[in-house]
């Protein structure tokens, strides 16, 4: 990473939490305090420390299919919905076989998630290539649907029988039989080999993307599809594929949701991180290797909010508020990135002006 | 006696969707405008969600239902000025900094009702005026012309942005901004100029489709309240072509269906509540599909412009 770039996102980090202060401040809180929490809390202990590598494994996950898509020239929203599926999906499947052997079982889940959100990513993905429907609109209205689908199974069909037995009604299935359950790292906290999943993945994609002729092929679409079609790349298959995989790495998100981190599907499990993981692939410049770091200070900055909103009674929404801004400086400066002489142009521009006016 | 049950249902379903058209209707003629210009702006379901809140928050602590509104179209105009800055000025990548603007006004939206409201507040909103007259058609009546006045201005708005965009000056000025942005430059006008100018307004407009929501349909705020409404607003851009009259045929199909979902609710038939609420989303994917081969975008529409660089 170029040292400019590195300036720059850091800019764009800081930036976005001064106006973030601006608003606790607005709220009559002390932003110094409030952040104090937010930003040391995540390192000061080590439930800190593995919480913020429990938020930090989706993201990358759902990052690592973000890339993919952007990559392909696909702007995927769709990775909240994504996560969704593979949740219902991986669940389902653990619930319907739960006879099975762990060995047997095991892969059978992490492919059933796997393949039910790479489904799910495809259909924007086919829209896109064969009808030319814009995929943001799309992944968009997925996210939603899948949203009330996963309701209405977990409210239905794959309600706990105990939460109907007992007349509770909190809408969740039944734990998965523990022969699935993702190991735990550290005894005592929940943080599971999911992680190292994650990490192993974005080291696949990184492979992928940039030493083999599919992943050439995928960059090729995303930087010119007129010029990849001349190229004789079949683009259609090239722009499906590419939400299949990244549908496929946002349902493995929420299998490791379900195996490692709560043992079954229940309600809000995604909690935002198919938007978050978009920041963070943003932030990490679209790299597999580069949204490693970047999953790991969203994933933190989230835990932290969750902890200022404990603490000092600052609503965690301003995570959300925080993140918007980052994208939208993190967008804003890359025009300095890729043509630094327009800052000069306009500096001699503003320079005339005011030299007009006195 | 089951004949008028019957009638009255139809009416009340009608005129339901007429009422439900109209956030839809204001957001995708902002979008429309923006869109002519060149600009694809993706932000406005943040923009929408922030007039929802300002229109709802300012009714309920002036209990002046018309204050709120106009809070709610200045801060659309800044969000959409916002937009204009980071996607004309700077030359943002126009998806990803709609994004952005989206989760902004998701997060902002949500982080103040919280801050300065928390919990289920309603507000007195708009009440119904029936058009004198007009109204007291029997059918007709009940079901054109007795609405809050925010649904005329809607529907009055697509004449009139017609009348704009196909025969003033400034309208062939926005068209040509986006199809030939260099031809335009020669000419002298300023193309940042109308696009700024397209997308405050288009701003403005969605403020106003989002205080629609909270101080004319719910009088009330919740988070996210929109629920997808304003990406839904674009779809209907691409649905009717760029043009005030196809946006409004979208807009009453869409309305139409919602209605239709519902009263299917409210009638107690036996429908799954999920799959009502999943029914406009399914309807947007199948409308953005039956787009296809038909749609013929703004040339320059996406493409941040640069004196000196062809397109």
């Amino acid at each position: 990473m170029k040292g400019r770039t590195f300036f720059v996102l850091l800019a764009a980090l800081v930036g976005a939490l001064a106006i973030g202060a601006l608003f606790i401040l607005l709220a009559k809180s002390d932003p110094i305090r409030a952040y104090k929490v937010m930003l040391t809390g995540p390192f000061s202990s080590s439930f800190g420390f593995t919480e913020t590598l429990v938020r930090t494994t989706p993201l990358l996950l759902t990052g690592l299919g973000i890339i993919i898509s952007f990559r392909c020239g696909v702007l995927n929203i769709g990775g909240e919905g994504q996560i969704l599926i593979g949740a219902i999906a991986s669940a389902g499947m653990a619930l319907a076989m739960p006879t099975l052997p762990g060995v047997v079982l095991f892969p059978l889940v992490l492919l059933a998630g796997a393949v039910a959100g790479g489904l799910w990513g495809a259909i924007a993905g086919v829209l896109k290539a064969r009808l030319n429907v814009n995929e943001i609109l799309s992944t968009v209205m997925l996210n939603q649907i899948a949203a009330q689908l996963y309701l209405l199974l977990i409210r239905g069909i794959l309600i706990d029988p105990q939460e109907v037995t007992y007349g509770t009604g909190v809408p969740q299935t039944a734990l998965v039989p523990d022969a699935v359950w993702m190991t735990r790292l550290i005894p005592g906290s929940r943080l599971s080999t999911g992680f190292i999943l994650a990490i192993v993945l974005a080291i696949a994609v990184y492979y992928l993307l940039m030493h083999t002729t599919i992943g050439y092929r995928l960059r090729a679409v995303g930087a010119g599809p007129q010029a990849a079609r001349y190229a004789g790349i079949n683009v259609p298959f090239y722009m499906a594929l590419s939400m299949f995989l990244a549908g496929a790495l946002a349902g493995l998100a929420g299998t490791v949701e379900v195996l490692g981190v709560h043992h079954r599907a229940l309600e809000d499990i995604s909690a935002g991180y198919g938007f978050s993981a978009i920041v963070a692939a943003l932030f990490g410049r679209l790299h597999p290797i580069g949204i490693i770091p970047a999953s790991m200070l969203f994933g933190a900055l989230i835990l932290g909010a969750d902890m200022m909103q404990r603490a000092v009674s600052i609503p965690a929404a301003i995570v959300m508020v925080i993140q918007g801004f980052v994208i939208l400086f993190v967008v804003a400066s890359d025009v300095f990135i890729r043509r630094p002489e327009l800052l000069g142009q306009w500096k001699s521009k503003w320079s005339r002006r005011s030299g007009e006016v006195s | 006696m089951t004949e008028g049950l019957e009638q009255g249902i139809l009416i009340g379903m009608i005129a339901t969707g007429i009422r439900l058209a109209t956030p839809y209707l204001l957001a995708a003629l902002g979008e429309m405008l923006s869109q002519r210009s060149g600009v694809f702006n993706l932000g406005l379901e943040g923009i929408m969600l922030m007039g929802a809140f300002a229109g709802f928050y300012i009714t309920y602590v002036s209990q002046s239902p018309l204050l709120g509104l106009l809070a709610a179209i200045v801060t659309g105009g800044l969000m959409g000025l916002l937009m204009a800055f980071v996607s004309v000025t700077l030359q943002a990548e126009q998806g990803i900094s709609g994004i952005g603007l989206s989760m902004l006004g998701w997060g902002l939206s949500g982080l103040f009702f919280r801050l300065y409201v928390d919990g289920i507040q309603s507000i007195a909103g708009l009440k119904a005026w029936k058009i004198p007259g007009l109204g007291d058609i029997p059918i007709v009546g009940p079901m054109l012309f007795n609405h809050h006045f925010i649904v005329y201005f809607a529907f009055l708005l697509v004449p009139f942005l017609w009348f704009v965009l196909f025969r003033t000056t400034w309208g062939l000025s926005v068209r040509a901004v986006g199809m030939t942005p260099q031809a335009v430059d020669t000419m002298g006008v300023s193309v940042s100029g109308l696009r700024y100018q397209c997308l405050i307004l288009g701003g403005m407009l969605a403020g106003l489709a989002g205080a629609t929501l909270t101080v004319a349909n719910t009088h009330m705020f919740a988070d996210n309240i929109t629920a997808g409404r304003g990406f839904i607003a674009i779809a209907l851009v691409y649905f009717g072509r760029w043009s005030p009259w196809g946006i409004l045929a979208g807009s009453l199909l869409f309305s139409m269906a919602d209605s239709f979902q519902l009263w299917v609710q409210v009638l107690g038939i036996n429908f799954p509540y999920e799959l009502a609420v999943m029914l406009p989303y399914i309807v947007t994917i199948i409308a953005l599909m039956i787009s296809f081969g038909r749609v013929w975008p703004p040339a320059a529409l996406g493409k941040p412009y640069e004196r000196g660089v062809r397109g």
